[in-house]
Parts: structure tokens; sequence; C-alpha cells
């Protein structure tokens, strides 16, 4: 355990048990984080598109998404920065349905996500299949404002919530782990908040 | 901690001598990580200020009323502590010290500009930079006498200032210190991210060439 800091008590005595180490909850604010504009997206210009490593590559236009059966997320998610957010709803499409489709190729084990400002992540596959990512386009039931990424982000809940890309228009599918944005600029290549892996080498 | 210093209010200068140091690049930050006797811990992230060749770092705290660090930097640390930091972190938010810069801040995100600006100074290249930086009033921007010098453009929301009444940026203030080759970097808190952006969006900048980074205790609820 690391030296305590001279006079720090820290505020919290009762610690949430769905806080992961080093998280605070932020409560009812929804900070917003991003490295670029908040780029304004008609739902009639967005589309998904899935390619690489897959059998077949398809885009879906936001009708054609709309027609996959709907999936909803409730639980919380955690960003880098500190904050956590409880008891969140979101709806949209899981990632599975999109790979159902697309059928990834044997090799496939990692997947880049790109926006369309250009922002990209990468995940290991595993962490994108099995009910644990979605496409979202509504937060609580409305649809998801630009400045959280609407009109479409990728949702990871379990992972830190970079890796939830904004505007999301491409999984690309790979045999070899690509460092997205953030991953370049010194984050965590999985980011698990259980894990507290925050930078490169945590 | 080698030196602690409050020039403006509800907020904190500290000038760290780090050991094992890596020089950062100005516009990075480090992580400040404060440790309870039972091993509870609290981090949060701040901009550097100094510029890479001052022997210290400095980093300058905006004392959130509800923040659990700032609070403790801001109030309780005094020279002579020992803190547990981390960095520089961040290769985005960084200015290359040789391409001509558009630096636009909020409040105390004038902090990683300062590190362009004294970088800047060190290389004989303020040339290079163009900063207009947003404040409620003057004495609540912090390093308000060194962005004067620097030729920044000051802009007050709630005082006036000479000739010019209290008021948000707006894109007229931006438009002289736009130039071809630019990359523009926004800091601030959401709200104020967010509206800069936008403007320089708005007066053409390709967003592709706007780096933004945003902090504070919130982006509000939206």
């Amino acid at each position: 355990m690391p030296t305590p800091t001279r006079g720090f008590l820290g505020r919290r005595r009762e610690r949430d048990p769905r806080l992961p180490p080093g998280q605070y909850d932020v409560g009812t604010d929804w900070p917003v984080l991003t490295a670029e504009p908040t780029p304004r997206i008609a739902p009639e210009r967005w589309s998904i598109t899935v390619d690489g490593e897959v059998e077949s590559p398809t885009t879906w236009s936001w009708e054609q998404a709309h027609r996959l059966p709907p999936s909803e997320y409730r639980g919380d998610i955690h960003c880098v920065t500190t904050w956590s957010k409880f008891d969140t709803r979101f709806g949209g499409v899981s990632v599975d349905a999109l790979l159902e489709a697309a059928r990834p190729t044997a090799g496939a084990r990692f997947v880049l996500a790109t926006s369309s400002t250009g922002y990209t992540t990468n995940l290991p596959l595993a962490d994108v299949t099995g009910g644990r990512a979605w496409l979202a386009w509504e937060f609580d039931g409305r649809p998801l404002t630009p400045e959280h990424g609407g009109p479409v982000r990728l949702l990871v809940p379990h992972l830190y919530f970079w890796k939830s890309a904004k505007w999301v228009s491409r999984l690309t599918l790979l045999t070899d782990d690509r460092p997205g944005f953030w991953e370049q600029n010194g984050y965590h290549d999985r980011g698990d908040p259980w894990r507290q892996q925050r930078y490169q080498g945590d | 901690m080698a030196g602690v210093r409050r020039p403006v209010p509800r907020s904190v200068q500290l000038r760290l001598d780090v050991e094992d140091r890596v020089d950062h690049l100005p516009g990075q930050h480090y992580v400040v990580r404060l440790t309870a006797p039972d091993g509870y811990t609290a981090q949060r992230s701040y901009s550097v200020a100094s510029a890479p060749g001052d022997p210290l770092v400095e980093l300058f705290v905006e004392r959130l009323p509800d923040g659990e660090v700032s609070t403790h930097l801001a109030d309780v640390v005094e020279p002579g502590d020992q803190l547990e930091v981390r960095g520089p972190i961040g290769g985005w938010f960084v200015w290359d010290q040789v391409s001509p810069a558009l630096l636009v801040a909020g409040g105390s995100g004038v902090v990683p500009f300062l590190s362009m600006l004294r970088t800047a100074r060190a290389l004989g290249r303020t040339d290079l930079l163009r900063i207009a930086v947003s404040a409620r009033t003057r004495e609540e921007l912090p390093y308000a006498d060194e962005l004067e010098a620097a030729g920044a453009l000051v802009v007050l929301t709630r005082e006036a200032r000479g000739i010019r009444p209290a008021g948000r940026l707006t894109a007229a203030d931006l438009v002289p210190l736009i130039e071809p080759g630019q990359t523009a970097y926004v800091c601030g808190s959401g709200p104020f991210a967010e509206a800069a952006g936008q403007l320089l969006v708005e007066l053409g900048v390709d967003p592709a060439d706007v780096r933004v980074e945003r902090f504070g205790p919130s982006g509000g609820p939206a």
C-alpha cells in the first residue's frame, strides 16, 4: 500500500460495491469528454459497416439497423477520468446481431471501431460478443444526443467508456490488435475498470 | 511539494519536485493520487502549466466545491508534503513546438496553454501561438498577467473590459486569430469546449484540425 497522504481521509467511507477502484459516483450528471468537436450527423446520413475479417461485409442504414431485434442495456458505466454513473439505460441493438449477419472468420480476434470523425478504439472481439456490447441510439428512452455520441454510439459498458466510441460508423474485425486513438496516446489496450487498466502498462 | 501559491481565488498553484521525472510535452497532464490511512485512494488529472525545461512541475488546480481531490490540494497541502503523482500522460492535446497553433481556453482551461506559451518563449517562437481566453472576471483568470503580456485576447463574461462589455467569446473574436495551417486547441468546461469547438467549425476550421480537452465537475446533464 502506498504511504498515506498527510491530512487526507477521503470522503466516502461507505464504498458502493458497484464502484470499481479509483472511481467515484457522479450521480445524475453525465460529463462529456471528447477530443474533437461534436459532429452533427442526421440519422438518415448515418450507417454502420461491419468489415475486415468477416465472410459478408455488411452495411446497415439507420432504418435497416432499427429493423434488427431491439436490445437494451441497464447498468453502470465507468469513465477513465474516474467518474462512474449507475443505473443507466441504453436502447439499440446488440453487436451480436450485426456479427451474426457479417459472420466473423475463424481468424478474427480483435475489433477496431471507427467513428465518422475518424476516432478509433480497439477491443478484443470477445469483449463485444456474448451480449456485452451494443450500438446505442437511445438513453433513458430518448434519442441519444450528439454530445453523447448520437445518433449512434458503441456501448461496451464493462470497459472504460472511451471504448464506447461515439458516432460509431464502422466495426473492422482484425486478426491482430491495432491500437486506436487513445491507445496510441498512452491509454490501455483493454481498459477493464475492475483492474484499473487505465494507461499502457497497467 | 516545493511551492504552494494561491494567486487566484478558489484555486491553487502547486510546484512539485518530481523524482525520476520524464520531461513532459506542452499540453500533457499528471495524475495526482491521494491515499487515506486505510488505503482508500482518490485520483484526478491536472494539466501541467510549466515548460519542460522548468526544474519543477507546476500544476494549477481549480478548487471544486465538492471536489474530493481539489479541496485537499487547495486547502491542506503545504510545502514539504509528499504527493503521489503519475505522468506525464496524454499524446493528443500536445503542441509539437513547430506548427502554428490557435489556443482557446475557458477559465482554468488556460493551464495547458501556459505550458505551450512558456515553451514557445523558451524557443523564441511565440509567433506560432494565437491565444484567446475567456473567464468570468479578470481576478478569476489564472495567469492573467502572463497571458496579457503574451498578447492573448481576454474575454470576460461578468465584467466589462475597456470598451468591451461583459459577454461570451464570439466568432468575431476568433476571426482575426485564425490562420492557415493552424491546429486549434480548445480547453475548458464541457459547455465552454462545446461552444468554442462549434464556433471554430462554423468559421470554417476543419474539425480534423481541432483538438478538444474538456474538464470540470460535469459537462451538464445533457
